[in-house]
C-alpha cells in the first residue's frame, strides 16, 4: 500500500512551461501616432527646460572657452577654476561628518534598542524619553541648542573639563548628528527585531540555545534585511540633512556653495552642489543593492 | 524687376515707420513712468544693528532704515520696507522682489557685475574687537597670527579677514548676532567686522564682554567704494536720483542729524 502511494508522487513530475509568447508587432494606428508624437514632443520640452535652465546658469558643455582644457563644462571657466578645490573640500566634510555620524549612531543605537526594549521600566523610560526628543525636534535646533547651548554654559563646563570638547564647532556638529541619527536607528533596529516572529525565539530556546546565540546567530541577521533599506534611507536622509551644519561654522558642501556663490552670484554654484549630492545618494544605492544581493542571497533561486 | 524692389522698399519704409512709432511710443511711456515713480520697495537685512534691525518695538530701524527714509522724503516718494536674509539680497533684487537695497552693501567689483549702486553714503573701516581680557593690543597679521577670527559669511569684512589675515582660521556666521555670541562664549579670540556696528555693541549692555583694539585701513580693491545703495541693472536712472538725495540730505543737515543719533565720529568718508 505505501509502495503504491510512494510510486504516484514519483510519477507526478513538473512539466516544462511553454516559453513565453514573443511580443507582437502592435500597428501603427493613428491613436499610436499621435500618442506617440505628444510624447516625444511633451519629452523635448522637458530636456529644453532643463538645458536652459543649466545654460542659463552657465553650466554647459564649451570647447575652447577661456579654462585650462579645451573642453570645459561651465561658461565661466573663472568660476571653477577658484572654487573647484573649495567644492571639494566641502564635499569630503560632509562625507566625514555622516560617515562619522553614521558609525557613532550605530554604537549608540545599539545598547540604546535593548534599552527600549527592555522590560525594566526606568531603562525603557529613559530610551523612550530620548528617542521622543530627538526624532520629535528638528536636527537644526539640535545643532543649534548644542552649540549654542553649550557656550553658555562654558564656566561649569570648564569645571568639569568638558569645555575643550564643546568648544570645538566639529565636535558639537558630530555630537548632535550621532544623537539624532542614533534616534531614528533604535527604532529602525527595533522595528526589525519585533518583526521576527516569536516562533523562531522558543523554537532556538527549544534546542537549547542560549538567548544571545540566539540573537546573534539567528534573529540579527533577519533583521538586517529588514532593516538594510531603512537604514540607506536614514543615511541619504542625514546626508541631505547635514546642509545646515554651516550655521556653526562648519563649511560643508553647501556652506562651501554658499559661500563661493555670496562671492560671485553665479547661481551654477547651486548647481554643482545638486550634482554633488546626486552623486553621494547614487553611490550609496548602488553599494546598498551590492549589500542586499549579499545578505539575500539564500533567497535567490 | 524693378516693381517688385519697390514694393519691397514700400513695405521696409512702412515697417520702419512703423518701428518708429513704437519706439516712440515705448520711449514716451518709460519717461513717464520715471516721471511717475510714487513707490518704492526697499529691501534690508534687519539683522545687522546699529545699521539695520529690529527695535524693541518690532520696527525695522537702524542706521541705514534712517538714512532710507530721508532719501525716499527728498526723491519725494513713498517708501516701503522688507527685510531679506543677506545671502538672498542681491538675487531678490534683480528677481524684481524689490527696487532697491539699502542694506550696508558695500560697492565692490563683483557686485557691480549684477547690479547699478547710487554713490557712497557712508564709508567706515573693517575694525577688530577682541575680549576684554585678551592680551592682543595690535590688529597687524602676526599679532593674530594662529588665532580665531569671527565674521559673517558673505560681507566685504569677512572677505577682508581671508585676504589679510592668512594664517588665522576665519570662522564665517550667518548673521552679526552669532558671532557676538561666540566671542562671548570664548570660542573666538577676535571678532572682525565695520566700526560702526562693533562700537555700537561693545558701547552696549550686550557688548560688555568686549573692546575694540583697531581699525584697518580702507583698501578700495577688498573694501570697494563705500556703501551704496542697490538697484537692478538697466535702472541707473534710479541709482542717480538716490546720488542726489544722498548729497542733498548731506547738504541740508539730516545727514548729521541720523549720524550724530548713531555714531560719535561722521561716518561719510570721502
Amino acid at each position: 500500500m505505501s509502495d503504491t502511494s510512494l510510486s504516484y508522487v514519483q510519477l507526478e513530475t513538473i512539466t516544462a512551461k511553454a516559453p513565453p509568447p514573443a511580443p507582437s508587432n502592435r500597428p501603427w494606428t493613428p491613436v499610436r501616432i499621435v500618442g506617440t508624437t505628444w510624447l516625444t514632443l511633451w519629452l523635448l520640452s522637458g530636456l529644453g527646460i532643463l538645458w536652459f535652465l543649466l545654460n542659463s546658469n552657465h553650466v554647459a558643455l564649451v570647447f575652447g572657452g577661456d579654462g585650462l582644457l579645451p573642453v570645459s563644462i561651465t561658461h565661466n571657466a573663472k568660476f571653477l577654476i577658484k572654487y573647484g578645490e573649495k567644492f571639494v573640500s566641502g564635499f569630503i566634510v560632509t562625507l566625514q561628518l555622516v560617515g562619522i555620524a553614521m558609525l557613532l549612531g550605530v554604537l549608540l543605537s545599539v545598547p540604546m534598542t535593548f534599552m527600549r526594549m527592555s522590560k525594566n521600566r526606568i531603562l525603557g523610560g529613559i530610551a523612550y524619553g530620548y528617542v521622543y526628543f530627538f526624532r520629535g525636534t528638528p536636527l537644526l535646533a539640535q545643532v543649534f541648542l548644542i552649540y549654542y547651548g553649550a557656550g553658555t554654559f562654558r564656566i561649569p563646563l570648564q569645571s568639569v573639563d568638558m569645555w575643550w570638547f564643546f568648544r570645538d564647532a566639529w565636535n558639537c556638529a558630530v555630537l548632535a548628528f550621532t544623537l539624532n541619527t542614533a534616534a531614528y536607528q533604535v527604532e529602525i533596529l527595533r522595528g526589525s527585531i519585533e518583526n521576527i516572529a516569536k516562533g523562531q525565539w522558543e523554537a532556538a530556546a527549544a534546542l537549547g540555545l542560549p538567548k544571545w546565540l540566539t540573537f546573534w546567530k539567528i534573529i540579527l541577521p533577519q533583521a538586517l534585511i529588514v532593516s538594510l533599506r531603512p537604514y540607506g534611507n536614514e543615511i541619504i536622509l542625514m546626508i541631505k540633512g547635514s546642509a545646515i551644519v554651516a550655521i556653526i561654522t562648519i563649511f560643508d558642501l553647501m556652506g562651501e556653495t554658499r559661500r563661493a556663490f555670496s562671492r560671485t552670484y553665479d547661481f551654477q554654484a547651486y548647481v554643482w552642489a545638486a550634482i554633488a549630492y546626486l552623486v553621494m545618494v547614487e553611490a550609496l544605492r548602488r553599494v546598498w543593492d551590492l549589500i542586499e544581493a549579499r545578505l539575500t542571497r539564500h533567497l535567490h533561486r | 524687376m524693378i516693381t517688385l524692389l519697390k514694393k519691397n522698399k514700400d513695405a521696409l519704409m512702412s515697417f520702419s515707420r512703423i518701428a518708429l512709432a513704437a519706439f516712440m511710443s515705448l520711449t514716451a511711456a518709460t519717461s513717464l513712468q520715471a516721471a511717475e515713480i510714487t513707490k518704492l520697495r526697499l529691501a534690508t537685512e534687519g539683522a545687522y544693528p546699529p545699521f539695520n534691525f529690529t527695535g524693541s518695538d518690532g520696527a525695522l530701524t537702524g542706521f541705514d532704515v534712517e538714512i532710507g527714509n530721508a532719501l525716499c522724503a527728498e526723491m519725494k516718494v513713498e517708501c516701503e520696507w522688507g527685510t531679506q536674509e543677506w545671502d538672498g539680497m542681491i538675487p531678490g533684487l534683480i528677481a524684481g522682489k524689490y527696487d532697491a537695497i539699502v542694506a550696508s552693501m558695500s560697492i565692490t567689483e563683483e557686485r557691480l557685475e549684477r547690479i547699478s549702486f547710487s554713490r557712497s553714503y557712508y564709508n567706515t573701516p573693517s575694525t577688530i574687537a577682541v575680549p576684554k581680557n585678551s592680551a592682543l593690543t595690535e590688529i597687524t597679521p602676526e599679532a593674530l597670527n594662529g588665532l580665531l577670527i569671527g565674521a559673517q559669511g558673505g560681507t566685504t569684512h569677512s572677505v577682508v579677514a581671508e585676504e589679510i589675515y592668512v594664517n588665522s582660521e576665519v570662522s564665517l556666521y550667518p548673521t552679526s548676532e552669532e558671532y557676538k555670541l561666540d566671542i562671548e562664549n570664548g570660542r573666538l579670540d577676535a571678532v572682525i567686522d565695520d566700526l560702526g556696528v562693533l562700537q555700537s555693541w561693545v558701547d552696549s549692555d550686550a557688548g560688555s564682554c568686549c573692546k575694540i583694539i583697531g581699525s584697518l585701513p580702507i583698501q578700495p580693491e577688498l573694501h570697494g567704494q563705500g556703501i551704496g545703495v542697490g538697484v537692478p541693472k538697466g535702472k541707473e536712472e534710479l541709482a542717480d536720483r538716490f546720488s542726489e538725495a544722498i548729497l542733498a540730505i548731506r547738504e541740508n543737515g539730516t545727514y548729521k542729524i541720523i549720524n550724530d543719533k548713531y555714531f560719535s565720529q561722521d561716518a561719510f568718508g570721502e
